[in-house]
């Protein structure tokens, strides 16, 4: 666990922090992408209510 | 990799509390319209997904089909052609069944999305100093709220099962373009002291609703209009709840994170 530093993981360079929250979003965009995007129909039946509820495109 | 790690931890416990959150608000407040949306469209001939081939629809229904050759090419196109082999009787394979294992499902995908959301929100929020409580985490919420909801929402309304819609990849790549583009706009207002770059961020919200969302050919539906209201209330109303509690979750598990709590003003900087 960090101890008191004022951002997430400070001992870090800067391009290695770069790397690290760049990757953490890129995560998150392909979670997004496969839950709410995917054209798979499996994928599509599962998360059906939620895209309809998030308002992704859908059908 | 320590920051990553810390990045996913926290997007982990926002997105599983404000995904259960928003599964539950679901439950009440759009689910319901979606299962009497669902109801129309039975009656008007089974769960079809080729809404941009309208006029082809009510002949594939008939032949229980909607993926029969007969359908545009247009429409192939977005159908995944292993499904469209693999689904001769069913019209669109696996379904979780209604009931218990639908609200499951509804509520694994929820988590999966804010765990998605919030990954994209702790990271880029980082880049601008990082959320320092949960009041800053509600102004990081609104923003995700006008970006991923709002602003697409005004171009491609919520939509019902049953009602038409443009093709889907057109629709999802509008999507993606106008969340990028009020992304942008909105970072360039809070964290640029410049006016013409305010005035640039201004074009970029504004340039994807005057090139304009794909719309359908028709817009001849079953859903009566009041349904669709109603549930166009409902979703932008849970989403921007769902956003608030993303946003509050990362800033209080963050501060417990680091134990400080920069001010507002000093991270808009």
């Amino acid at each position: 666990m960090n101890t008191a530093s004022v951002s997430l993981g400070a001992s870090v360079s800067s391009q290695s922090r770069f790397m690290q929250l760049a990757l953490a979003a890129l995560l998150g965009t392909f979670i997004i992408g496969f839950v709410g995007f995917s054209h798979i129909d499996a994928v599509h039946n599962a998360g059906h209510d939620n895209r309809h509820s998030m308002a992704f495109p859908c059908h | 990799m320590n920051l990553f790690r810390n990045v996913v931890f926290i997007a982990a416990i926002a997105g599983l509390v404000a995904g259960v959150v928003l599964a539950c608000m679901q439950a009440y407040a759009t689910v319901p319209l979606i299962l009497k949306a669902e109801v129309y469209e039975q009656a008007e001939g089974g769960h079809n997904h080729d809404h941009a081939a309208a006029p082809a629809a009510p002949a594939d229904a008939a032949s229980g089909n909607a993926m029969s050759s007969a359908a545009p090419a247009a429409s192939n196109a977005m159908t995944p052609a292993p499904a469209a082999a693999a689904a001769p009787e069913e019209d669109e394979g696996w379904a979780p069944a209604d009931g218990f294992e639908r609200f499951a499902f509804n509520v694994v995908s929820n988590v999966v999305t804010g765990i998605g959301f919030a990954l994209i929100l702790v990271a880029v929020s980082e880049f601008a100093g990082g959320i320092g409580n949960w009041r800053q985490g509600v102004f990081w919420g609104l923003a995700g709220f006008a970006i991923f909801t709002l602003a697409p929402g005004l171009g491609l309304p919520p939509e019902l099962p049953a009602m038409p819609a443009a093709d889907l990849t057109q629709r999802q790549i509008w999507w993606l373009a106008t969340v990028v583009a009020t992304a942008i706009g909105l970072g360039l207002i809070a964290f640029r002291k410049s006016l013409p770059l305010a005035i640039l961020a201004v074009l970029l919200i504004v340039a994807p609703h005057i090139v304009g969302a794909p719309q359908p050919d028709s817009f001849e539906t079953p859903i009566p209009e009041g349904l669709h209201h109603q549930f166009v209330v409902a979703v932008t109303l849970t989403n921007l709840v769902f956003w608030l509690v993303l946003g509050a979750v990362v800033g209080v598990v963050r501060g417990r994170f680091t134990g400080t709590a920069t001010s507002l003003r000093d991270s808009f900087a």
